[in-house]
């Protein structure tokens, strides 16, 4: 399987996604390997099942919008690219990186993409709103069962409450933004991804 | 995240129970107090049974502990006819005098827990080194000469294995490899720095003091620095039982003291084959570096070897399942004794031959020999270290100590200054390729946390005589005594002082905290996606490997576990796991816009600190010497396959109180009677027959028969059949899987 897996990515590949990305050769095709080792009906791209054979991922409680955010939107299958392109949010922030020309684009490990990668996890339809039912959802994965709603409701209202600048009883990005500036974002949303 | 704050003020008067709790506690001490003294009373009759000594053999080889020489004991002697009663110790003697000690030991341990607000201030240690202190100050005084000492071999060969042993068996396999690279580096490096900087400092003094300490040399002092400069892990364990380090600070320093024992053990016997050599060459000391390497290396092969052999022999203990755990026992030793034998590091040995037998001696064994194996390891390894700190305090009853006010008092300062730096300059380094950095407060409890032990007393009893070995032994027993006891108990008061300034901080608000841990939920979800663990690469190969051939060779062919099925059990667990938890206190429910109270600001963090998944950074230490942990790994995943029967009686139990409504008086009463008296069984053992009798039937005749309690397999068809089913044949599913 290792020697197979190098061969079908070609360099070019390699030094697109080395672009859009961020890592560097031999992150890239140490993950090309894992890639391939979850790829189990070997046809190149991973779908929901792959993901789910991850036992540990299968305890997460927030397992399956993980899952999720590695599909674009309706589709069920991923490849590489895409793959690669969700795992760059996590990449850390180098200190090159920070001193760069402000006005080309952003890369998909700022911090604003880091916390909008977040924010996606709670605004499952899109609206660029966390209404109080999804904040529900989400508390009610990571919390148990052992809470009644009431509770739940309360503590859903506080953290609206905390957030909210503009009245509308729901969090938008700007002010989850807000809420989250004293968190070191981008030390908590990075992995370190071995050369 | 956020510490929990005591729950409001209650109540209830408690002061109706305080006269009768009094006696309770009252007739609890006496009943405790009287062991001790009867226990004393022994020692001292034995004691006086058996004659005073010929004097103390010359100090450098002590005496065996028990087996001083002594003559047959009395006996009460009738004139001519028969004893009737005789009382022959001699006979007994020594196997009583190991059971006496052992018992000692234990019951001070005891009393140590139940002494009240004892153990909060002072560790264990410290107290077991002060009985040990009493008995020999006992002893001295009633015998006039020096009490039994440890002997270095009866430490390394009977005391040091169990210990170790456990540490090994319990060892958190995944945050073990995560940091090892680490913790290798701490235990070579480190080692090697303060070895030498001790030697060489030691040196340096002894170079100043030229009138009192000129004939030690430069290798007495190098000899001096490795033996002196090594962590022991027996004396670390100990002391961080009490503390709360979070489980990546704690495998740091458990690691370290446990991999420390190569590179000591061979600077020790390089140095003092140096010193029996005329003189040293630039190609001896090479040698010596090799030889880290060889021992090192070495005692992790022959570990390998003997894990691997005894989880083969665990394979086919399916017809004798009773002697399973000695399988464990004997091969770990006899791992440790071919390694020192040898002269390879036993340490490594038998903790390598530990960690390779776990996974698959607890596949192939079973439930109950698994709790028989962690049990006795956990009973061996309490007496062994209780033993070793009582006759750590009873050896420093000596009767000749040379001391020397520069060479003591500057070898404890060296201490502490070269492990200080070391750590430091080390965690520079380490922190650039560490995902998770070493923080001030981790650094400063590692250095502090450097206790030494009984490891450094055998050592110095071994060495070769010369003039200053009494010296050497005093500052040993000195900087042991100092470390364990100044080091032990100020620790915990330091760190809660550098806690405190952490503290001042403002609280994280509800949102910051949510987001936060959703936050880490995501990062985890995201590394196990990558595979992220440090070594990953490896780590996949290793498995694939051993999935394909170490498994299916090592583990009985009906115990290898099925992959498709481990989700499922694995989310039954967690389910299950949830609702075991207790209830939080309620909140009052109220209007959404209003702002709430601090006290509802308070139960909402106690919630959610109690109730979100806490993990990566437990507070809880993953390697305990007392008590058995819940390993929250994989593992977890066997204890459903035991379980699963019990689920679904659990959750029947739930929905047989929510019958009562449904029916006429007289039949719910009858059931809540029933379910009262059903609910405190624990029982699980349901056979997986289905039940499909008449459910109508039954519970007609269910009033009108007061059965006995006893009778609870009958309850399981009083339920909605819709309901218990789908759990039925979730578990009927998994039987027959399992079968396959």
């Amino acid at each position: 399987m290792g020697s197979r897996a190098s061969t079908l990515l070609r360099e070019e590949e390699i030094e697109e996604i080395k672009k859009e990305t961020g890592f560097s050769h031999s992150q890239i095709t140490r993950l090309y390997s894992r890639f391939t080792s979850l790829d189990k009906g070997e046809n190149g791209t991973l779908s929901r099942e792959d993901f789910q054979r991850i036992p540990e991922l299968a305890i997460n409680p927030l397992g399956d919008r993980i899952i999720n955010a590695f599909f674009p939107e309706g589709e069920d299958q991923v490849n590489f690219r895409g793959f690669m392109r969700t795992l760059a949010h996590f990449r850390p922030i180098e200190d090159n990186e920070k001193s760069r020309n402000p006005t080309a684009s952003e890369p998909l490990n700022s911090r604003t993409n880091k916390l909008l990668f977040a924010f996606r996890l709670y605004d499952l339809d899109r609206d660029d709103k966390i209404s109080r039912d999804e904040l529900l959802q989400v508390l009610r994965m990571m919390v148990g069962v052992n809470i009644s709603d009431e509770q739940l409701g309360s503590i859903a209202d506080r953290t609206i409450q905390e957030a909210d600048t503009n009245g509308d009883s729901s969090i938008s990005f700007n002010e989850f933004i807000k809420v989250l500036e004293k968190v070191d974002v981008e030390q908590k949303m990075s992995i370190r991804f071995l050369h | 995240m956020c510490a929990a704050r005591p729950p409001p003020v209650s109540t209830n008067p408690q002061s109706y129970s305080l006269p009768p709790l009094l006696s309770q506690h009252g007739c609890r001490m006496a009943a405790l107090w009287t062991l001790p003294l009867l226990l004393s009373g022994c020692l001292l009759g034995c004691l006086a049974l058996t004659p005073p000594d010929e004097l103390p053999q010359p100090h450098n080889l002590p005496p065996l502990l028990g087996f001083n020489g002594s003559d047959g004991g009395p006996s009460v002697d009738l004139p001519m006819a028969l004893r009737v009663f005789s009382v022959d110790y001699h006979h007994v003697q020594a196997p009583f005098e190991i059971v006496l000690w052992i018992m000692l030991a234990s019951l001070a341990k005891l009393g140590f827990h139940w002494s009240g607000r004892v153990p909060a201030v002072v560790p264990e240690s410290c107290v077991l080194i002060m009985v040990g202190l009493l008995v020999g100050g006992v002893i001295y005084g009633v015998r006039h000469s020096a009490p039994p000492t440890l002997s270095a071999d009866a430490f390394f060969l009977f005391l040091l294995p169990p210990i170790v042993l456990d540490a090994g068996y319990f060892l958190p396999g995944r945050l073990f490899f995560e940091n090892l690279g680490t913790i290798l580096w701490y235990a070579v490096l480190g080692t090697l720095w303060n070895v030498l900087g001790i030697g060489l400092s030691l040196y340096g003094v002894c170079l100043l003091a030229q009138s009192s300490l000129g004939d030690v040399s430069l290798l007495h002092c190098l000899l001096f620095g490795s033996l002196i400069a090594a962590v022991d892990p027996v004396a670390v364990l100990s002391v961080f039982q009490e503390m709360h380090v979070n489980e990546q600070l704690h495998i740091l320093v458990f690691g370290e003291s446990l991999l420390n024992d190569a590179v000591t053990v061979v600077l020790y016997k390089l140095f003092e084959s140096f010193l029996r050599l005329p003189s040293v060459s630039g190609l001896d000391v090479l040698l010596g570096g090799c030889r880290v390497v060889v021992v090192g290396l070495g005692g992790l092969c022959v570990g390998l070897f003997f894990g691997l052999v005894a989880a083969l022999t665990s394979r086919f203990t399916s017809k004798a399942q009773v002697i399973a755990p000695l399988f464990v026992f004997l091969y770990s030793y006899l791992s440790y004794l071919t390694s020192e034998m040898l002269h390879l590091s036993g340490i490594m040995a038998i903790v390598t031959c530990a960690v390779t037998m776990k996974q698959y001696v607890e596949a192939n064994v079973s439930e109950h020999s698994n709790t028989s194996i962690q049990y006795f390891l956990k009973m061996w390894s309490s007496v062994s270290e209780t033993l070793i700190f009582i006759f750590l305090g009873v050896s420093t009853i000596q009767d000749v100590h040379m001391w020397s006010w520069p060479f003591v008092c500057s070898t404890l300062l060296l201490c502490l200054i070269w492990r200080a730096t070391g750590v430091l300059l080390l965690t520079a380094v380490v922190n650039k390729l560490r995902r998770n950095a070493v923080t001030f407060r981790d650094q400063f409890i590692i250095a502090y946390g450097g206790l030494r032990g009984a490891i450094c007393f055998s050592l110095v009893f071994l060495i070769d005589d010369f003039p200053k070995k009494r010296l050497f032994i005093t500052t040993t027993i000195v900087v042991i005594l100092f470390t364990v006891f100044v080091q032990g108990m100020t620790i915990k008061p330091l760190v809660e002082l550098l806690d405190v300034k952490r503290k001042k901080r403002a609280l994280p608000t509800v949102s910051e905290e949510i987001h936060s841990r959703l936050i880490d939920h995501l990062l985890a979800g995201i590394e196990d996606v990558v595979g992220y663990w440090g070594q990953h690469y490896w780590k996949d190969k290793f498995e694939q490997f051993n999935k394909k051939y170490l498994r299916r060779f090592l583990i009985r062919e009906d115990h290898q576990a099925r992959s498709s099925i481990l989700r499922v059990y694995q989310e039954l667990e967690r389910r299950e796991q949830r609702g075991d938890e207790e209830a939080p206190p309620l909140v009052d429910p109220r209007s959404h816009s209003r702002l709430l109270l601090p006290e509802e600001m308070d139960s909402i963090r106690r919630i959610l600190s109690r109730n979100l998944q806490n993990f990566n950074n437990k507070q809880t230490p993953a390697y305990s010497r007392h008590t058995l942990h819940q390993d929250t790994t994989m593992d977890r995943t066997r204890k459903p396959l035991h379980r699963h029967q019990s689920l679904g009686e659990r959750h029947t139990y739930n929905t047989i109180t929510h019958w009562p409504q449904v029916e006429d008086g007289e039949f719910s009463e009858s059931h809540r009677v029933r379910a009262g008296l059903s609910r405190s069984h624990t029982v699980c053992s349901i056979s997986p027959r289905p039940v499909l009798q008449d459910s109508s039937a039954s519970a007609q005749t269910a009033p009108a028969d007061p059965r006995p309690a006893g009778d609870d397999q009958v309850f399981p068809q009083h339920q909605v059949p819709a309901r218990r089913t789908p759990k039925k044949q979730l578990s009927f599913v998994l039987e027959n899987e399992k079968q396959q």
